[in-house]
């Protein structure tokens, strides 16, 4: 059971991920070169946090043209998890294996805080440990977090119960309070708030240990049984 | 290009000191010598006006690896682990042009950190303001501010380095002249570090990192003169930062040290490329030659001069091994990065520059990086800038006051700054902005290291020798207060023209005054930078020494600094504390309620301070306390207030049994004394005792509100609500109300 995170130049998260599956939660990680074109033996895929490729252009619009990108784009088509954090959720929708866009923040400044999130929906083996409604407090730490999407993709996100995290107090102007959905295969999470942040009792607390060791089972990404009972 | 007098005046040099040039060179310099010597010469590269007071600080203790005179000092932690850690001022970039001067100073220091070979884990800023409000000037404040702030939020975010704290204070006096001092630590094993030695004669010189534009072109000199009309013109002197070039070359730096190919490194920082070869070259007493055709260049038809005097950064040059060079390439060729042999070590001891094979500067590199001129400047007394009396002081509304005072620039929440500044990234952050001290976990060993960054410039122009022994015993406070213990210092001098005899008295006595604290403290000073001539159109800041301090202690989760829970009792290790009329006059409230500066700054004991921190290390480290929070400025009342706005907005019902006025009971700023709270009074006081240090029980702790008596009167009464109102909305109301008006 390995972890791949993969690294971008400008990622700047991908240790702390590293360092949670490793620590917190006794996991195999390895890092990915972003000019790898394959993702070697992992079984579960991370895009961590940062300024890939410095996020000049559009956030994430560099790394979407990244080697590893296509072979990351081929291990989500085969089933396998993959989770984009903050800059990784922008890569993600960049690189069209998520809807939306990620712009400016509402305020139009940065912001680091720590924020409630209800978990809005069950429908992924990402939430197999939490319950609906349940609430969650993860730290943002982004410049450019505001989700949005037209209405057909809103309508298509919100109807298939695809919106995963949704804000309790919205630091970001996303619409409808949106903090993190999957795709309709359920098996690829995109969110803005950093679980890895939030792995260790010491540092953030440990609200986001369950996301991250859903991770650590993929098969259950692959059951027939969850995408049937939730659609 | 003849040198004449004005071309020596325009490089603000003075006629000895050309002579000095002609007597070293034993010739007429050229135009690319003079500059160079301009540079490296310059009070903000040679610390030409302090440096025979510099002597004076104590620079050695069991802890201390490396002391003054490297990019950073180094602290032995424990575990076979080290901390490199610095502070770097930006203070005359960031008027000019806010956003890049800010960013430019975080990318400088983070830089100085990283050539040691250590990774950086934290950052911090001390940044000072003219008033926001002020109807004629507040528009420009608010505009520097917003600057500052944003650009070292892009950098450090950015790079990816978390800015876990600071301060950020307001005066008239910064009005034309902000401070922007950033301070950076970062963490190696003792195996790791690396030096700018340019050792091995016929070892390559390498340059790495960014292309050398025009950016920049005497910034250091630019920094070392007072500010004028003209100043505005001085725009193209200030960098350009580019924080993900920064990350790629943290990240290839410390991945090529790991090749063991790498013989000495050192950044590009203030006089560029001039300053990283001659101080290589000296320290290591070997020679340089380079070739500026070598040098990876932005713009054409850059000059000699022009590619030695230019600042453009996120540039490093090293020496590799000879024969191994590959290694070192192959590494920068991973990361998109350019690396360059433009040289070569040589035995003469001489810089040597040449341009496609003709050389056009050869000058000892001993005389540009240590005979550099030292002035023993003339100092009088500092200026007693008040009167050692001041107004009256009877209030008739003590609530209105803490209510005023809670809502003023100085004391009220910088949350709307530091939400703009990742304060979490590298999960380390055990405690971040809104503690007394921040506290970054070593996640190479069992250890945290704890840092406060403070000044005071009030108490500093009222007496610059007590001032400074005041900051220094507040930063050991705050970092005590989170249970570290303090062991090392760095210092960011700020100052006025050394050339005027009051200002330099100042500086001398606050180095003094520094020497001093720090022998007491036990905190020895391994570096440090001093930022003169910040004066505007004649008008000097305030004096402001700033100092950051560092601490180590077990890693573990600190005791809150709010109150936790109800029907805890609040005691106040160190007693009411001594104060009178005149040690009121540089207090925030004789700035905020009376307007007012006067007399002298509060008196210290440092003996009995040692021994009041030695009691709350001990109570926070063994959690016989859960609440303590240090009183700072403010004093008793504003301490008080800050420990109920936790998030269990628990506050405190307190009678003071004291014989002092009630304005001085609750707002004197005196030392040596921590607010806590704990379920266990009697081993509070035991332990204090043992120290022969007072410890108060002045009431207990209570939901929803803050109450305080004297044995025959409520001083004071209000929610929680009542007082977190302005102490939180004062930021983002002056930015809002800019917007709006």
């Amino acid at each position: 059971m390995t972890v791949g995170v993969v690294v971008f130049p400008g990622s700047n998260c991908d240790h702390d991920a590293h360092f949670a599956f490793r620590n917190s939660l006794g996991a195999d990680a390895k890092f990915i070169w972003h000019d790898s074109d394959s993702l070697g033996d992992v079984d579960a895929v991370i895009l961590p946090g940062g300024f890939s490729y410095g996020d000049y252009l559009r956030t994430g619009a560099i790394a979407k043209f990244s080697p590893v990108m296509g072979a990351v784009k081929r291990f989500a088509e085969n089933g396998g998890p993959v989770l984009g954090i903050c800059n990784g959720f922008q890569v993600l929708t960049e690189a069209g294996l998520l809807p939306g866009a990620l712009v400016r923040n509402a305020g139009l400044k940065f912001v680091c805080r720590t924020v409630p999130l209800e978990v809005s929906s069950t429908s992924s083996a990402f939430t197999q440990g939490l319950e609906k409604g349940q609430v969650l407090r993860l730290p943002v730490a982004h410049g450019e977090g505001c989700y949005i999407a037209d209405a057909a993709t809103l309508n298509e996100l919100e109807s298939e119960g695809r919106v995963v995290l949704r804000y309790r107090d919205n630091p970001n102007g996303s619409v409808n309070d949106i903090a993190g959905i999957v795709n309709r295969e359920r098996n690829v999470l995109g969110m803005m708030p950093h679980p890895e942040r939030a792995a260790d009792p010491l540092v953030g607390g440990t609200d986001g240990l369950a996301i991250l060791r859903a991770l650590l089972s993929p098969e259950a990404f692959h059951s027939p049984l969850l995408a049937v009972s939730h659609t | 290009m003849n040198i004449t007098p004005e071309v020596v005046a325009a490089h603000q040099l003075t006629a000895a000191e050309y002579q000095r040039i002609i007597e070293l060179l034993g010739r007429e310099p050229t135009l690319t010598e003079l500059g160079i010597f301009s540079v490296m010469w310059s009070e903000h590269c040679s610390y030409k006006s302090t440096r025979v007071h510099l002597k004076k600080l104590p620079t050695d203790s069991r802890y201390v690896l490396q002391g003054p005179g490297e990019n950073a000092g180094i602290i032995d932690i424990g575990d076979g682990v080290a901390i490199a850690f610095k502070i770097e001022s930006h203070n005359h970039p960031s008027f000019i042009e806010p956003f890049q001067g800010a960013a430019t100073g975080v990318g400088g220091i983070l830089r100085d950190i990283f050539t040691m070979g250590a990774r950086p884990i934290a950052v911090m800023d001390s940044i000072r303001f003219g008033p926001l409000d002020d109807p004629k000037t507040g528009d420009r404040n608010r505009h520097i501010l917003e600057g500052v702030v944003s650009g070292i939020s892009h950098y450090g975010n950015c790079f990816g380095v978390p800015t876990v704290g600071g301060e950020c204070v307001f005066d008239t006096s910064y009005d034309g002249n902000p401070l922007v001092n950033v301070f950076a630590l970062g963490v190696f094993r003792h195996d790791e570090i690396f030096y700018g030695k340019a050792t091995g004669v016929g070892n390559p010189v390498i340059y790495v990192g960014a292309k050398t534009g025009r950016d920049g072109i005497h910034g250091a000199s630019m920094a070392s003169a007072e500010f004028t009309e003209e100043s505005k013109q001085k725009r193209p002197n200030v960098q350009v930062g580019d924080p993900f070039m920064e990350k790629l070359l943290l990240e290839a730096c410390l991945e090529a040290m790991k090749t063991g190919a790498i013989v000495g490194i050192q950044d590009m920082g203030a006089a560029g490329l001039t300053s990283s070869t001659c101080e290589m070259g000296s320290r290591a007493g070997t020679g340089i030659e380079i070739d500026l055709q070598y040098v990876p260049q932005r713009e054409t038809g850059m000059t000699p001069y022009e590619i030695m005097l230019s600042e453009s950064q996120e540039r490093m040059l090293l020496v590799a091994e000879k024969g191994r060079e590959q290694a070192v390439y192959d590494v920068f060729k991973k990361w998109g990065l350019d690396a360059v042999q433009i040289g070569v070590v040589t035995p003469d001891g001489l810089l040597r520059i040449k341009n496609h094979g003709e050389v056009v500067a050869e000058i000892p590199n001993r005389a540009l990086a240590d005979e550099a001129p030292k002035y023993q400047r003339p100092f009088t007394k500092p200026l007693r800038p008040a009167p050692l009396d001041g107004p009256t002081v009877r209030s008739s509304d003590l609530k209105g006051d803490l209510l005023k005072l809670l809502g003023s620039a100085d004391l009220c929440s910088k949350r709307w700054i530091w939400e703009q500044y990742d304060h979490q990234v590298r999960t380390n952050t055990v405690a971040g902005p809104g503690y007394d001290a921040a506290v970054v976990r070593i996640k190479e060993s069992g250890t945290s290291v704890a840092m406060s960054l403070d000044g005071n410039g009030r108490y500093c122009s009222l007496d610059p020798r007590l001032g400074t022994k005041l900051i220094v015993a507040e930063c050991c406070r705050n970092l005590s207060t989170v249970g570290a213990l303090p062991i090392a210092t760095t210092n960011n001098l700020n100052f006025g023209n050394p050339e005027r005899p009051e200002i330099m008295a100042q500086i001398v006595e606050s180095i003094e005054g520094l020497a001093e604290a720090c022998r007491v403290f036990e905190v020895p000073v391994t570096g440090g930078n001093v930022s003169l001539y910040n004066e505007t159109l004649g008008t000097p800041i305030l004096p402001t020494p700033v100092v950051g301090i560092v601490g180590v202690l077990p890693t573990a989760l600190p005791v809150s600094s709010s109150f936790t829970e109800e029907g805890l009792s609040v005691l106040l290790i160190g007693g009411f504390g001594n104060s009178d009329w005149q040690q009121f006059g540089g207090t925030q409230y004789a700035k905020v309620i009376e307007n007012s500066l006067w007399g002298v700054p509060p008196a210290l004991d440092m003996d009995y301070e040692k021994r009041v921190q030695e009691t709350v290390r001990t109570l926070v480290r063994e959690r016989i306390v859960s609440t303590a929070h240090d009183l700072g400025e403010g004093g008793l009342a504003v301490a008080v207030a800050e420990a109920s706005f936790g998030p269990a907005r628990i506050g405190a019902d307190l009678e003071l049994d004291s014989n002092l006025p009630s304005e001085l009971a609750l707002f004197h700023e005196g030392p040596s004394r921590i607010l806590v709270a704990t379920g266990d009074p009697e081993g509070v006081i035991l332990a204090a005792r043992k120290n022969g240090v007072e410890a108060l029980k002045i009431g207990v702790t209570v939901s929803g509100i803050v109450r305080i008596s004297k044995p025959d009167s409520v001083l004071m009464e209000a929610s929680i609500s009542e007082l977190f109102e302005p102490w939180s909305e004062y930021l983002p109301g002056v930015f809002q109300a800019a917007v709006i008006s």
